[in-house]
């Protein structure tokens, strides 16, 4: 079974291909640039066409393959409507598909679903990442902050934190908040940090 | 109280900001809702969320909801397009050498003779061997539906002398530059944006094809609008709303900038501002030339869903080879507008309520008063280019003619 990964994140299609990859499916192509989309697909000729939701081309790419008058035309998963919540979880997992028509369904199925499962892992991942650099820029600032109350105050780096600590839960804010605020005084007072 | 959660998938485009106002100026948590807006990147995606669960409404191309009731390339799921979004307000823009062959760069030409000019050298070039290749924004698009009209009855022969293709708006000025084609119909700020980066000058609008022809909707899932019809009223008042906050000159540039957000368009307030005030920049360099009701969001009950334009769209349709005419396909297409659910939600307010479903469309030829249910309406000119009008009674007569 040939299959096209089209997507617009390089990193995302990478980790959909190990996964084909890693079920035996190793008839894999990968498709990231939108130029020439429709004739490269055209002529790898795929049996599956597994494409990012968000990814602009979709409409392009349904149009060419109601004009193909190739035999061996894709046709959108959803037109399977047998399974009602694999496609739902498809749609959420941010994954749409296109089956060339005759295409057995129970050979379709478990690529669907590998394919939902890698991306389901994909965004948890970004999530992840996000959330690990956003910690990461908080500790920075808070760092930041209490480099400026030691220089102001002439305190060491616990009494500096201490004081963020308690201004926070005076005022009901996170400490990275308070030192947010602390940093963008200071630069609006002339600080030279 | 609590809020009825709506969540309205929808594109970026200016045609998008009945909902997006009726969100950030406030007006449907007024009416007790909270409205969520899940920007796509294509129809497809904008569908699939509406059809398999994520959204509950969406912003969407008029004859994509016929489609979609019709099953043209999903199974069939019946939509209901309670209210129209907005008539008119695309563009077509074509890259400036050829803007140059037709007419001169700045200057709007009457469809008449752009038509004719333009169908010379599509012939021309179809000759050569060197078909000229416009870009739509959807197979099932009222830009397509409307660049084809007005090549057909310039004298195109639209199956064999020129390409269509399809471009996502935000690609058009891309595809322009890098002559992946020749022309564009598309909606704003895509048009201004190619403009502004001189790979195309724009040298007719939508409204000089057909005036007050129907563009974006809001479509839901009929069974969905039948089920809870209450909080789709409260919706659809909160919209109307909405549409006269966007025509308020005063909030113009308000506007604009709201729209321009990341979240919305992420473009430029001023590329904006020129679909919503009417004022558009042809050509680059030039001065903006006031285009009166390039778009048309409000006034005249532009929101009231006419079957008859549903209608004109099938029609369409079927001479695009898109479907294959027959009369249960014709009344599902005219099903898919539902004046009774606008009718209900404006029952008892100062919305004026035309009285009749359907209408002669292109039949009004100077502002006429019209029968109501509620309050007085005036109609202004509906006209196509070419003169002609569509009786939705009669469609095997229009198709027969054309």
């Amino acid at each position: 079974m040939r299959i096209a990964v089209v997507d617009t994140s390089a990193a995302r299609a990478a980790v959909i291909e190990e996964g084909l990859r890693e079920a035996g499916l190793t008839d894999l192509h990968i498709f990231l640039e939108r130029h020439g989309l429709a004739a490269s697909l055209e002529a790898c000729s795929p049996d599956v066409v597994l494409m990012n939701l968000e990814n602009p081309s979709r409409d392009m790419l349904e149009e060419t393959f109601a004009l193909s008058r190739a035999l061996a035309r894709p046709i959108a998963m959803f037109v399977d409507q047998s399974d009602e919540s694999a496609i739902a979880e498809a749609v959420d997992a941010g994954i749409s598909a296109y089956v060339v028509d005759g295409l057995r369904k129970e050979r379709i199925k478990p690529v669907l679903d590998l394919a939902v499962r890698r991306f389901q892992a994909f965004n948890r991942l970004q999530t992840e990442l996000a959330e690990a650099r956003s910690q990461l820029a908080e500790r920075k600032s808070i760092d930041k902050a209490k480099l400026i109350l030691m220089k102001k105050r002439g305190i060491s780096e616990p009494e500096a934190y201490k004081l963020l600590r308690s201004h926070a839960m005076q005022t009901n804010r996170r400490v990275a908040e308070v030192a947010d605020s602390i940093i963008t005084a200071e630069s609006l007072l002339g600080g030279d940090l | 109280m609590s809020l009825d959660h709506f969540r309205i998938g929808f594109l970026p485009l200016v045609d998008a900001a009945l909902p997006i106002l009726a969100r950030e100026l406030g007006l449907a948590e007024a009416e007790g809702i909270d409205l969520e807006l899940v920007r796509d990147m294509s129809w497809a995606t904008v569908r699939d969320r509406l059809i398999y669960g994520g959204t509950d409404a969406a912003h969407l191309v008029a004859p994509l909801a016929i489609a979609t009731t019709l099953g043209l390339d999903r199974p069939p799921v019946a939509m209901a397009v309670p209210f129209v979004l907005g008539l008119n307000g695309n563009a077509v823009t074509l890259a400036p050498a050829l803007a140059e062959a037709v007419c001169t760069p700045g200057e709007l030409l009457d469809s008449v003779t752009l038509g004719q000019r333009l169908a010379a050298l599509i012939a021309l070039r179809a000759r050569e061997g060197a078909k000229l290749r416009f870009g739509v924004v959807h197979r099932y698009s009222s830009h397509n539906y409307m660049l084809q009209y007005w090549l057909r009855g310039s004298g195109v022969d639209v199956a064999r002398d020129v390409e269509i293709v399809t471009i996502a708006p935000p690609f058009a000025a891309e595809a322009l530059g890098m002559r992946e084609i020749d022309g564009i119909c598309v909606g704003e700020p895509w048009n201004s944006v190619a403009v502004e980066r001189g790979v195309g000058v724009i040298v007719n609008v939508t409204s000089h094809i057909w005036l007050r022809g129907v563009e974006k909707v809001l479509a839901m899932q009929a069974t969905r609008a039948d089920a809870e019809p209450e909080p789709v009223h409260r919706l659809i008042r909160a919209l109307h709303k909405a549409g006269e906050a966007f025509i308020d000159p005063a909030r113009f540039s308000a506007n604009a900038t709201i729209l321009a957000r990341a979240d919305y368009l992420d473009g430029s307030a001023d590329l904006i501002e020129r679909a919503i005030s009417d004022r558009i920049t042809l050509a680059a360099g030039h001065e903006p030339l006031h285009i009166p009701d390039f778009m048309f969001q409000h006034r005249e009950a532009a929101n009231f869903p006419w079957a008859s334009q549903a209608a004109w769209l099938y029609a369409q349709m079927v001479r695009a080879g898109h479907v294959a005419k027959s009369d249960d396909g014709y009344r599902a297409a005219q099903q898919v507008f539902r004046p009774d659910i606008y009718r209900a939600a404006f029952a008892g307010t100062d919305v004026p309520l035309p009285g009749a479903s359907a209408k002669l469309e292109g039949g009004i030829s100077e502002t006429t008063g019209v029968g109501t249910v509620q309050g007085r309406l005036l109609l202004g000119p509906d006209r196509f280019f070419d003169g002609r009008a569509f009786d939705p009674d009669a469609l095997d007569a229009y198709l027969a003619e054309s």
